[in-house]
């Protein structure tokens, strides 16, 4: 089995057990890696224009979280409410930008340094919680 | 917010900018109560996939391994304003998988160690870990009834913190106390990194 075709009933021959792994990796037709550049767990994704259900090349879960993100949401929201592991969503989401459906936040800054507003800000913020 | 529906407009989508902090600590020490307690909604959870991209050699046989694990966390957000949102990230408690803390770690305004007065020496590993990496932290002491209490002096020694690491005590299950917390740590955060960066303005 080194080809997986793009006919969603051939999840049928998957069982219950191998179904967490397998399916993510029929899903995303074997790529485990985005098309996009580097995206964590908190790279925030909002939809930016409706897609058609019959868009070719997207399943359900594409279209899940074109709905989820009508307001931004992380990586790690989606992949929790998809209960998908985050690589996955990387992969989803990947297709997602390449037909300009979703905006994905820049690449996680490379350094862990902030400026001073965000710490004011962030610090404002946790005071009137 | 403003509906960004066209693509011409998707150029101009003005997201908000994503704060990571980690809550980290021995097993059973708090940190997903702690997590729960200040989000705005119960703590959700995600798994990860991770390699080891160092040059992963076995402690037993010495032959070349790649390692990979999953990795489960507990996270939960705080929405600040439109223009920022934070991430608590409950780490796990896996000292083995260093790898795994370096790919929280990245990025993060830094790290709560939780320590539970019953086991201190659980939190050891967090502390050396967030001391190496220079990520700024704070000591959270979780007050659990019938431990044995501390105080912050003792805590201090035990770790053998420095003086400009601020240890807090608090109880993870209540919002005031772990909003305390949270404040503490961003408060340490700006004054150890903040002048550290392009004089603003
Ligand atoms: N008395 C008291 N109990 C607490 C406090 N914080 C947590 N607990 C309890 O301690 C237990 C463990 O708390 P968790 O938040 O699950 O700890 P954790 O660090 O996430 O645990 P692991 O993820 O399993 O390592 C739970 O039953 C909590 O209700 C506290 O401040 N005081
Ligand atoms: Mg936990």
């Amino acid at each position: 089995m080194t080809h997986l075709s793009d006919d969603p009933a051939e999840e049928q021959w998957l069982d219950d057990e191998a179904g967490r792994i397998v399916r993510p990796y029929v899903m995303t037709r074997g790529r485990t890696e985005p098309s996009r550049g580097k995206i964590d767990l908190i790279t925030l994704v909002v939809t930016t224009k409706s897609v058609s259900p019959a868009e070719p090349g997207l399943g359900p879960e594409h279209h899940t979280i074109v709905r989820l993100c009508e307001r931004p949401l992380s990586v790690a929201e989606i992949a929790a409410h998809l209960d998908l592991p985050a690589g996955t969503i990387r992969v989803l989401l990947g297709d997602l930008a390449d037909r300009g459906v979703v905006a994905i936040q820049e690449p996680a800054r490379e350094t862990d340094a902030l400026d001073l507003e965000t710490y004011k800000a962030v610090l404002n913020g946790l005071r009137t919680l | 917010m403003d509906s960004v529906r066209s693509e011409g407009e998707a150029a101009r989508v003005k997201l908000p900018t994503a704060i990571k902090i980690l809550i980290a600590g021995g097993f059973g020490a708090g940190k997903t109560t702690m997590v729960g307690s200040v989000s705005e909604t119960r703590p959700l959870r995600t798994e990860e996939l991770l390699t080891d991209r160092g040059s992963g050699v076995d402690d037993l046989s010495g032959v070349e391994e790649k390692k990979t694990t999953t990795v489960a966390m507990d996270f939960g957000r705080i929405s600040i304003g439109d223009a920022h949102v934070l991430y608590l990230f409950g780490t796990p408690g896996q000292e083995r998988f260093w790898f795994v803390w370096d790919e929280l770690a990245l990025g993060a305004m830094g790290a709560v160690v939780i320590a539970d007065t019953r086991r201190l020496a659980d939190c050891f590993p967090s502390v050396d870990y967030f001391e190496r990496r220079g990520t700024p932290f704070i000591v959270a002491v979780n007050c659990f009834e019938g431990a044995r209490r501390y105080d912050v002096e003792e805590i201090r020694m035990a770790l053998d913190l420095g003086p400009a690491t601020p240890v807090v005590l608090c109880d993870a299950r209540e919002k005031e106390s772990s909003k305390n917390v949270l404040v503490t740590l961003v408060e340490h955060a700006m004054r150890t990194r903040a002048p550290a960066q392009e004089p603003v303005g």
